[in-house]
């Protein structure tokens, strides 16, 4: 479980974020949405550790992130898995070798005992053949299985995921937001995604955090978030004809 | 301001470089695979130039001698002193910048645009000590290329000698082996080790911390050449003060 307690966050003049708290919960699937500029990857980078809160506080499982020693810092950081939203593959490596890496770089198994571990999580995000391919050779969808594959290689605690399915077709899309999930209730991690697309939200989205101009403006489920007055979030939400459309029927139909 | 800014960055990158070390196992990966890309890949490029410009530096030189009163072995000599002196360790290490310096910035820094770097900080690793350590390891390795470099210069110029009828062998022989200064050897290797860190580490921080996309890498490539080369003629300017004026 992820805690964020009032963080604020700040680059020279411009406040980015201004005192969010929120929970994110073991085995489910979170989405931080927002529109472009809302703070969204600040927020996920100051989670990642990338980037410290002047003030507030993030404790995982308890443990009160900027009270940690280096080395802590560092064997929590093993435990996050991270999917970038441009795949972020390494590509002087093969796809097997760039699932590989974080067993190389944090355990000490022998290379047939990583292989065999790639191998088993190559195969979860249905990825059997492309071993020996170069990112480069692999299309968009497959760079995000693989992304996917070498976040959840060593086992992570804590999933995040930047707009993992934007560029995506919205079938690939959906494969990639079920997957995601699938994940997350099979090994019980703590899976936040940022995102602003509507339909991730539909999937996968167990638990919303709806930010605006830094500011935390709504919390809730997917179900929760059609019913809402919030007009700062129905502003966003129904901003596509589709939603649109959708939310009035979903009116008429209840009279 | 951004001058001192992007020196004390320069200085804080390199004591970070040293800081949480990689692990034996994939640092030794890296460290070949760099020796590969940087020394035994400049080889080809450092033989060439220097072969042809070693002629090049003894036709001058032979041309420029008419006095019948000068002898000839100075041909030898003044190519020998040239080669050994400024142009192996220096021009070449200028030829260097371009070819390895871009190289450095160009991967690293489209490391830096496709967020690879960020990947490497997420999972804990020390993204300096990962990318930039290896290359410094590799270029202790410059002056063996250095050293190929003033041989085949000085081959260059013997054979300009023989087929550009300027001279002949003994005389040429005679003037690389006369009033020989062992110091200058040592001299031109203090050098080209000062330059073999300059070339790893001036181009690796235009390339980590380059801000932008594409274009912004091409930019930085070029930067990194231009001060590259600034900070090895300077050096080269002092080290020469300090190593050979008395």
């Amino acid at each position: 479980m992820i805690e964020v307690k009032n963080i604020h966050k700040s680059f020279g003049d411009a406040h980015i974020l201004k005192g969010i708290s929120t929970t994110f919960e073991k085995g489910k699937t979170s989405l931080v949405i927002g529109q472009s500029g809302s703070g969204k990857t600040v927020f996920l980078k100051c989670l990642l550790g990338l980037f410290t809160p002047e003030e507030g506080g993030i404790e995982y499982d308890g443990k009160i992130y900027a009270n940690l020693t280096d080395d802590e810092k560092r064997n929590l950081r093993a435990k996050m898995g991270m999917v970038f939203q441009g795949s972020a593959l390494f590509d002087s490596m093969t796809i097997l070798e760039n699932v590989m890496f974080p067993l190389r770089m944090f355990t000490k198994q022998s290379k047939s005992e990583m292989q065999d571990r790639a191998d088993f999580v190559l195969n979860r995000v249905n990825l059997e053949n492309a071993h020996n391919k170069m990112p480069s050779e692999a299309s968009g969808g497959m760079q995000k299985r693989v992304a996917i594959a070498r976040a959840i290689v060593n086992k992570p605690k804590y999933l995040f995921c930047d707009e993992p399915n934007s560029g995506l077709d919205p079938k690939t899309a959906i494969v990639i937001d079920n997957l995601i999930k699938e994940i997350t209730e099979e090994y019980n991690i703590t899976t936040i995604i940022n995102s602003h697309d509507m339909n991730s939200v539909m999937e996968i989205g167990e638990k919303i955090v709806f930010l605006k101009d830094g500011l935390k403006a709504w919390e809730g489920s997917k179900e929760n978030i059609f019913k809402t007055d919030n007009e700062v979030v129905t502003d966003f939400v129904y901003s596509s004809n589709l939603f649109k459309k959708v939310r009035q029927m979903y009116l008429e139909e209840k009279g | 301001m951004s001058y001192l800014h992007n020196i004390g960055s320069y200085f804080l990158m390199i004591a970070e470089m040293f800081r949480k070390p990689t692990k034996w196992s994939v640092m030794r990966t890296l460290i070949l695979k760099d020796i590969d890309d940087l020394i035994i890949g400049s080889l080809g490029i450092v033989a060439f130039i220097s072969f042809f410009v070693g002629g090049v530096v003894t036709i001058q030189t032979a041309l420029n001698i008419s006095n019948p009163l000068i002898p000839k072995y100075l041909i030898g000599f003044a190519t020998r002193q040239s080669i050994i002196l400024e142009f192996a360790p220096t021009f070449i290490s200028i030829i260097m910048a371009g070819k390895v310096g871009s190289f450095i910035t160009s991967s690293i820094g489209t490391m830096r645009v496709t967020e690879q770097i960020d990947a490497l900080e997420v999972m804990g690793i020390n993204a300096l000590n990962y990318l930039v350590f290896p290359k410094f390891i590799a270029l202790m390795l410059y002056p063996f290329v250095i050293s190929i470099a003033m041989f085949l210069g000085i081959l260059g110029g013997m054979a300009a000698v023989i087929f550009g009828g300027f001279g002949t062998l003994e005389d040429f022989i005679t003037g690389i082996q006369i009033d020989f200064i062992p110091f200058h050897i040592i001299y031109a290797f203090i050098k080209t080790f000062v330059f073999a860190f300059l070339l790893a580490t001036i181009p690796s921080y235009y390339g980590f911390y380059m801000k932008g996309g594409a274009l912004e890498v091409g930019k930085a490539s070029t930067t990194s050449f231009v001060w590259t080369s600034v900070a090895i003629i300077l050096l080269n300017y002092i080290l020469t003060q300090l190593l050979l004026s008395t």
